[in-house]
C-alpha cells in the first residue's frame, strides 16, 4: 500500500518532465564524446547544440551566450569568482558565499534596498552586483532591471540567479539588462546536475573549472550529454507552463486565504510585494519548522524550511532574518512551492495535515 | 500468524496491532540504538526514528567515537534508510548548551564530579525529545538503553538490565513517572552480544561499530579545558592542603580534582599516599588525607526521585545503592528529610563524591535516588518526594 504522495516542494526541485526523461533516455545509447570528430561525436555534439538553442531560445538570447554547467551553483561561481561581489541579504548561499562586502539590505516585505545599493557601489565602482530574479524561499521578485541600470552607471556588472524564473515567469535576458544570469534545469521540469550560465556577448570570464576546450574554454570538463538534453527539453517546456501560471496562482492564493481565515495567527512572508505565483512562505508563531515538517512528511505531505543543512538541522533563515523576522520566528516557517501537477486536492491535503498543528499552537 | 484480538497487547503495551501504533525512537547512531529500531519495524511498528543534533560537530574533535556527532547522525540516517522508516533530526543544541553542558561545568566549579549523562536524559531525552515524540503523535518514545520497564501491580517500574555488565539503570534513576509511562527500552532483556548478533541479522551496519565510552562532548577526554573555556573566571590557583592542617602545595584550580583521586597532586614523600578527601570552592582549597580521612557514613540527597511504592519514608527505608555508575552495591538506610534525602550507610564508604548520583535498589528494581550533595548540606531541590502524579512529574514549561 502506498499513500498518496503531496509534492509541495517545487521550488527546491520540481518533477522530471517525460519529455525531458525521453531526451535523456535516448542519449544513453550514443557512445560518442561531443568533442570526437567522428559520427558518434557529431551525434553527440548536435544533442548538445540542439539544447543549447532551446535554452538560448527561453531566455532570449543567442546559443553562444550559453555556458552548460553542473547547476546553478557552478554557474554563480563562474560569474562571481572575479568578484568583488555586492550581494543582496536573501541570496542563495552559492552567491553570499562569494560576497565579501556587507550585504545590501532588503525590506520587511523581502524587496532590495536600491538606494542602499547605490551607496555602496560608490565604495565599490567596480563590483559584481548579485542580485535573484525571484526568491527562492519566499518567492519575492526583486527591481533586477533597476539593479542592472545602478550598476552599469558605475562601471559595475550585474549578475543575476534567476533559477526561481524559467516556467513561472519570462525570463528575458535582454530586457532585464544582467551581465550574467543563472540557470538551473531541475527548478523546472529538468534533471538535478545541470544548469547554465548565460553570458552578454563579448564579455568574457576566467574559467573556474580548467581543462580542455569544451564549451568555448569557458568550462572544460566532458559535457553531461544525457543532462544537457534534458536541460533543452525542458527550456521548451518552460513557455507552455507559462500559460498555467494562473492556475497555479489561483491555487496559491486559495490556500492563503484559507490560512488566513482557518490560521489567522500565521503569517506569510513576503505578502506584500510581487512574488511568484507558486510560492508561500508561512510562519507558524511557536511550531518550530522542524516539527512542521516532521508532521506534514508523516502524512505523506512535503514541503520544505529555510535553510536545511547536510545533517537535516533546520538553522534560521537568513532570508527572513534579513527580512527582519527574529531567529524565533524564522525557525517556524515553512515553504510551500506548487508547481504543474498541484491540484487542490493537494493543498486540500496540506490543510487536514497542517492545520491541527496550528488549532493545537492556538488553544 | 493469528490476528490480534482487541484486548491483546502488542510487545509495547498497546491493545492494538504494531501497524497502528506509533513509536519514536531515540536514534543515536550506534549499534544499540539502531538495533532497537530495526527490532520494532521487523515487527511492525510504525517506528519514526529521531536523532538529536546537540552541539556544533566542528567544535569537538573529528576524532570522535561517541554518540551524536555528525557521523552518527549520517549513521543513523542510513540506518533508517536501510530499515525504510521515516528519520528526522531535532536541533536541542541550545537547551544541550544550558541543561547539560553548562551545568556540567557549573558542577565542576562547584567541586563537584557531575555525571551530564543524566543531566541529558533527565532535560533534552526524555523533556524535548519526549515533547517531539508527542509532537508526532507517537504512543511511545523508544531509547537503545540497557534498562528494563516491567510493568507491576502498581504501574510500570525501572529495572535494571538483564546484562548487568550492560545496565544503565543508574544514568536513568531521575526518570520520572509520568516519562516511565511513555518511554520504552527494547534491549533491556537483551544480553549485548544478542543485541550485536541481532544487528546483524537485521542488516544494521552500524554493528561492528565500537560502543561509545566518553562524554559525548569531551571526546578527548580533557573536560577541564571546557570548564575554562565556560567559565574563565571561576578558575583559579589556590593551595592543596593536609587534614591536619599542613600546606602541601599550590593547584591550578578545584576543576582540576577529584574525591578520592590520588594521582596528579604533586605530592611528594608522605608516610602513606593522600588522596583528595574534600574540595571548597569557596577558599579554592583541596583537601587531602589518608585513606581512612575518605571514608563517610552518612551524607545527604538533593533532587531525589522516588519510583518506590507509596511515598519515601521519613522513617527510612533500607536499600541497595550505588554512588556511582560502577560503584558495586552497597547497603544502607534512605530518609525522607524535607524535600530531599538523607542516607546513613550500614558501613563507611570511600569517596562518597558531590555531583554524583546515589541510586536505590530493590533487588533489580530501581527505587529512584538523588545527588550527592556538598558537605552534607542539602542543596536546594527541585522534586519533591511525594509519589509524583503526571502533574509534579510534567516536565517544566
Amino acid at each position: 500500500m502506498t499513500a498518496r504522495l503531496t509534492y509541495l516542494d517545487y521550488n527546491a526541485s520540481a518533477p522530471l518532465l517525460p519529455e525531458a526523461a525521453a531526451a535523456m533516455t535516448a542519449t544513453f545509447a550514443m557512445s560518442g564524446n561531443p568533442s570526437s570528430v567522428h559520427r558518434s561525436g557529431r551525434a553527440a555534439r548536435a544533442v548538445i547544440e540542439d539544447a543549447r538553442e532551446a535554452v538560448a531560445a527561453l531566455v532570449n538570447v543567442t546559443p553562444s551566450q550559453v555556458v552548460f554547467t553542473s547547476g546553478a551553483t557552478e554557474a554563480n561561481a563562474l560569474a562571481l569568482s572575479t568578484g568583488p561581489v555586492v550581494a543582496s541579504a536573501v541570496e542563495h548561499p552559492s552567491v553570499l558565499a562569494w560576497s565579501e562586502a556587507e550585504a545590501i539590505p532588503v525590506s520587511s516585505d523581502g524587496v532590495v534596498d536600491l538606494a542602499a545599493l547605490e551607496h555602496r557601489l560608490k565604495e565599490f565602482p567596480h563590483a559584481v552586483v548579485a542580485l535573484m530574479l525571484a526568491n527562492n524561499e519566499t518567492g519575492v521578485l526583486q527591481p533586477v532591471e533597476d539593479a542592472a541600470g545602478l550598476a552599469h552607471a558605475c562601471g559595475a556588472r550585474l549578475h543575476c540567479d534567476a533559477v526561481q524564473g524559467p516556467g513561472r515567469l519570462p525570463v528575458d535576458f535582454q530586457a532585464l539588462g544582467v551581465d550574467t544570469l543563472s540557470l538551473s534545469a531541475h527548478k523546472f521540469g529538468g534533471p538535478k546536475g545541470i544548469g547554465a550560465l548565460i553570458l552578454r556577448p563579448g564579455l568574457e570570464l576566467p574559467a573556474v573549472v580548467r581543462g580542455g576546450g569544451q564549451e568555448r574554454r569557458r568550462r572544460a570538463g566532458t559535457e553531461n550529454l544525457a543532462g544537457i538534453a534534458g536541460f533543452g527539453a525542458a527550456a521548451q517546456a518552460a513557455t507552455r507552463f507559462l500559460q498555467d501560471a494562473p492556475r497555479v496562482a489561483a491555487l496559491r492564493d486559495a490556500l492563503e486565504a484559507r490560512l488566513a481565515s482557518s490560521a489567522p495567527q500565521a503569517r506569510v512572508f513576503g505578502h506584500a510585494a510581487p512574488r511568484l505565483a507558486n510560492t508561500s512562505c508561512v510562519m507558524l508563531p511557536g511550531v518550530s519548522a522542524e516539527t512542521q515538517l516532521m508532521r506534514l512528511d508523516l502524512a505523506h505531505v512535503q514541503v520544505s524550511a529555510g535553510a536545511a543543512c547536510s545533517s537535516g538541522k533546520i538553522a534560521p533563515s537568513h532570508v527572513l532574518t534579513a527580512m527582519g523576522a527574529s531567529d524565533a520566528d524564522a525557525k517556524c516557517a515553512i515553504r510551500i512551492s506548487l508547481g504543474r501537477d498541484t491540484t487542490e486536492e493537494d493543498i486540500n491535503a496540506f490543510f487536514s495535515a497542517w492545520l491541527p498543528l496550528a488549532l493545537t499552537a492556538a488553544a | 500468524m493469528t490476528g490480534l484480538n482487541s484486548q491483546a497487547l502488542n510487545s509495547m503495551g498497546f491493545a492494538k496491532p504494531p501497524a497502528a501504533t506509533r513509536i519514536v525512537v531515540a536514534m543515536s547512531g550506534g549499534v544499540d540504538s539502531s538495533v532497537a529500531a530495526a527490532m520494532l519495524a521487523r515487527d511492525g511498528y510504525d517506528v519514526v526514528g529521531l536523532t538529536m543534533q546537540l552541539y556544533d560537530v566542528d567544535a569537538v574533535t573529528a576524532k570522535s567515537k561517541t554518540c551524536c556527532a555528525g557521523q552518527d547522525i549520517y549513521d543513523a540516517r542510513r540506518v533508517a534508510d536501510r530499515i525504510g522508516m521515516p528519520h528526522y533530526v531535532v536541533d536541542y543544541e541550545t537547551t544541550f548548551k544550558t541543561d547539560v553542558i553548562d551545568r556540567f561545568a557549573d558542577s565542576y566549579v562547584r567541586g563537584e564530579t557531575p555525571v551530564p549523562c543524566i543531566r541529558c536524559n533527565q532535560t533534552v531525552k526524555f523533556r524535548d525529545l519526549f515533547k517531539a515524540a508527542q509532537d508526532l503523535g507517537a504512543d511511545a518514545l523508544a531509547t537503545g538503553h540497557y534498562v528494563q520497564r516491567l510493568v507491576g501491580k502498581q504501574g510500570p517500574e525501572l529495572h535494571s538490565a538483564v546484562d548487568p555488565g550492560r545496565d544503565q539503570s543508574y544514568f536513568l534513576f531521575a526518570t520520572t513517572r509520568a516519562q516511565l509511562d511513555y518511554v520504552r527500552f527494547p534491549l533491556g532483556g537483551l544480553e549485548k552480544p544478542a543485541v550485536r548478533a541481532l544487528g546483524e541479522e537485521l542488516g544494521v551496519h552500524v554493528a561492528a561499530k565500537p560502543d561509545s565510552q566518553d562524554i559525548c562532548f569531551v571526546p578527548d577526554g580533557r573536560y577541564a579545558d571546557i570548564v575554562k573555556r565556560l567559565r574563565p573566571e571561576a578558575v583559579r590557583k589556590g593551595d592543596i592542603v593536609h587534614v591536619d592542617g599542613r600546606h602541601i602545595g599550590p593547584h591550578d584550580g578545584v576543576i582540576h580534582f577529584t574525591i578520592g583521586q590520588r594521582k596528579g597532586l604533586g605530592v611528594g614523600g608522605e608516610a602513606e599516599p593522600l588522596y583528595v578527601v574534600r574540595i571548597e570552592p569557596d577558599t579554592a582549597r583541596v583537601i587531602v588525607g589518608p585513606k581512612a580521612a575518605l571514608l563517610e557514613q552518612s551524607f545527604a540527597l538533593h533532587g531525589v526521585n522516588w519510583l518506590g511504592d507509596g511515598m519515601l519514608p521519613e522513617e527510612g527505608l533500607g536499600v541497595v545503592m550505588k554512588l556511582r555508575n560502577t560503584h558495586t552495591p552497597i547497603t544502607g538506610t534512605v530518609f525522607a528529610d524535607g524535600s530531599g534525602a538523607k542516607v546513613v550507610l550500614d558501613q563507611p564508604e570511600a569517596a562518597v563524591t558531590p555531583g554524583q548520583a546515589c541510586v536505590f535498589y530493590d533487588g533489580t528494581r530501581v527505587l529512584g535516588g538523588g545527588w550527592i550533595a556538598r558537605g552534607g548540606v542539602s542543596a536546594p531541590v527541585s522534586l519533591n518526594l511525594r509519589r509524583a502524579g503526571p502533574e509534579a512529574a510534567a516536565p517544566p514549561a
